[in-house]
């Protein structure tokens, strides 16, 4: 009798049990999903809080050089020579060399890039674009050092033998080797782009009794206009932040110029030079590179907004 | 009566003669013969996967577009008996002369005047003069001038479902073509825009002999004068529309159209 109702008395008490416990296993769960919450968004912090510290940084440095150089001579003055005796803090001049090489390898890279992404996504055939594209984006894997020196020691003697005057470093030479190094980025997003065209608008296109060509001019890259632009920022992007190219082949003596068969310094290879060089810590000459930084920094950013307003402005809906 | 007999004797603007088509292994088309008639609405019934469109589809060569297709016998199109499989024929040559309305709306991102100019700038046409001409024209007999000429230069994607259809008709007359295929052009509209666009197929074959491919049967009675039905790769039943829906002579046909089967 008795074990009989202890048995019956089981299900009894332990169905008010069971509530607490749910509502035990529901607070639980709760401290499971706040963790979790708390361990992504630390993960989300990092990269905010980094952004942020960085900039904190740049600027808060960067004040303190203008302590000294007034922003009108910084953005104005037509030479840079912070190390002289007669210093002078024109970012113009790296300026220069940052926006000459960076033109000379967009140049090579944008029409190339887009030439191979369109050949890529509508001439070849699967079996081409399989073994071409990796190979392809092989070229973006390369470290920038190594193309440094293939513009030093391939490029710019074969650019010699063809323009006997063209001295031993120039903004042309490391420009171009640039523009090969960024072609696959622009290329491989710029196909990305292209391919996620649905098939039903090319077919709707030769369906009009258009060419292959007239395809892809036509429909299929204007359909494909935001992702071709965001490969383009990229690649701008790439072009003005890429440092060892730069420091190897265009030789490092600021020079205010837009002429590319000049040698020339740019923000990136001269921050290399100052952060590599022997000027102590806190000297106004050390403190140039973080408003350089700042400089490149701005620049970037105004491409990322640019960048992000093309995304929107252009996605098409399919 | 007196409707069939001239009926029977209108011209055929295309033949299908001993068609076989594979795409790779997959035999899919097995020796189709039917005439299409001029400046009549053709319908292709049969449940999914019969190969209608893929016989539609035959046409304009669209199978081209893809690797490992095969086509066998002939597509004669009239009146210059050119064989449309013809190796020797370019594709390109074929739809300059056949155009295509598919199932789902497919407008370019362009504009819709650009949309409905789009095969007169691919043929080489650059008078602006023409251009313009021929957009209206178009535009009028897909029935939508009224309602997009105060906005031509808004995108074709901006329209509704049943307009963008409409503007992939007048995209696909202005060229004058000689036949349009429509490829189930209903599926993706609402019962009010399926009513328009039913209404304008009508009224085109005045001027263009015109092929649909169609899953809905009251669809076929209600727009064709003919109809093919397909089962397993296989013509069964070519007919008058007519004929086919109130006397069709084969079992097979009879069971699909009162919905035995299908």
């Amino acid at each position: 009798m008795t074990a009989n109702a202890q048995t019956m008395s089981v299900p009894m008490t332990s169905a008010p049990d069971s509530v607490s416990d749910r509502l035990r296993k529901r607070a639980s769960r709760h401290m499971k999903e706040r963790v979790i919450e708390f361990i992504l968004f630390s993960a989300a912090s990092i990269s905010v809080l980094t952004t942020a510290a960085i900039v904190y940084i740049l600027v808060s440095e960067s004040l303190t050089l203008f302590e000294h150089v007034s922003l009108w001579d910084f953005l104005t003055d037509t030479q840079w020579t912070p190390l002289f005796d007669d210093a002078h803090y024109g970012i113009m001049v790296l300026l220069s060399g940052t926006l000459t090489s960076s033109f000379v390898a967009l140049a090579v890279a944008l029409p190339l890039g887009t030439i191979i992404a369109i050949w890529l996504s509508e001439f070849a055939s699967f079996r081409t674009r399989e073994i071409a594209k990796p190979i392809l984006e092989l070229l973006g894997g390369v470290p920038t050092i190594i193309y440094g020196y293939f513009a030093l020691m391939v490029v710019t003697p074969a650019l010699q033998y063809l323009f006997p005057e063209l001295p031993g470093f120039s903004l042309l030479s490391a420009g171009l080797v640039m523009g090969i190094m960024i072609i696959p980025y622009v290329s491989s997003l710029s196909e990305d782009a292209m391919r996620a065209v649905p098939m039903s608008l090319r077919e709707g296109s030769y369906a009009m009794g258009a060419t292959r060509l007239q395809t892809a001019l036509r429909t299929v890259v204007p359909a494909a206009t935001s992702g071709i632009a965001s490969a383009y920022i990229l690649g701008i992007s790439r072009a003005v932040g890429e440092t060892m190219i730069l420091a190897v082949a265009a030789g490092m003596q600021p020079n205010l110029t837009f002429n590319p068969a000049e040698p020339g310094a740019t923000i990136t290879s001269y921050i290399v030079q100052v952060a590599l060089g022997d000027l102590p810590h806190g000297s106004i000459g050390y403190q140039t590179i973080f408003a350089a930084g700042l400089t490149l920094m701005l620049m970037t950013l105004c491409f990322n907004l640019l960048g992000y307003y093309m995304r929107k402005r252009f996605r098409e809906v399919y | 009566m007196m409707t069939t007999a001239t009926e029977v004797r209108s011209q055929a603007k295309a033949e299908v003669q001993n068609l076989n088509f594979h795409y790779g292994a997959f035999h899919a088309l097995k020796g189709i013969n039917m005439p299409v008639h001029e400046k009549k609405v053709t319908a292709l019934i049969g449940p999914s996967g019969c190969g209608k469109s893929t016989l539609l589809r035959c046409f304009n060569r669209m199978h081209d577009l893809y690797p490992g297709n095969r086509y066998e016998g002939k597509i004669l199109l009239h009146p210059d008996n050119t064989n449309l499989l013809d190796d020797d024929v370019d594709p390109i040559e074929v739809r300059m002369r056949i155009s295509m309305v598919f199932q789902k709306p497919n407008p370019f991102p362009k504009s819709i005047y650009e949309n409905v100019a789009y095969g007169l700038r691919v043929r080489g046409e650059k008078r602006r003069s023409v251009i313009d001409e021929r957009v209206e024209q178009a535009l009028r007999g897909a029935a939508l001038w009224d309602e997009v000429k105060h906005r031509l230069n808004e995108l074709g994607a901006n329209l509704s479902g049943g307009q963008q259809q409409r503007l992939c008709i007048a995209r696909a007359l202005a060229t004058d073509p000689e036949i349009i295929l429509f490829d189930e052009p209903t599926s993706a509209l609402d019962p009010i825009a399926t009513a328009s666009i039913e209404e304008l197929v009508t009224e085109l074959k005045d001027k263009v002999t015109i092929l649909i491919v169609t899953h809905n049967m009251q669809q076929a009675a209600r727009v064709s004068d003919y109809t093919a039905y397909m089962y397993m790769g296989e013509l069964v039943e070519f007919g008058l529309t007519d004929q086919i829906f109130i006397k069709p002579q084969k079992k097979e046909t009879e069971d699909y159209i009162t919905g035995r089967f299908g």
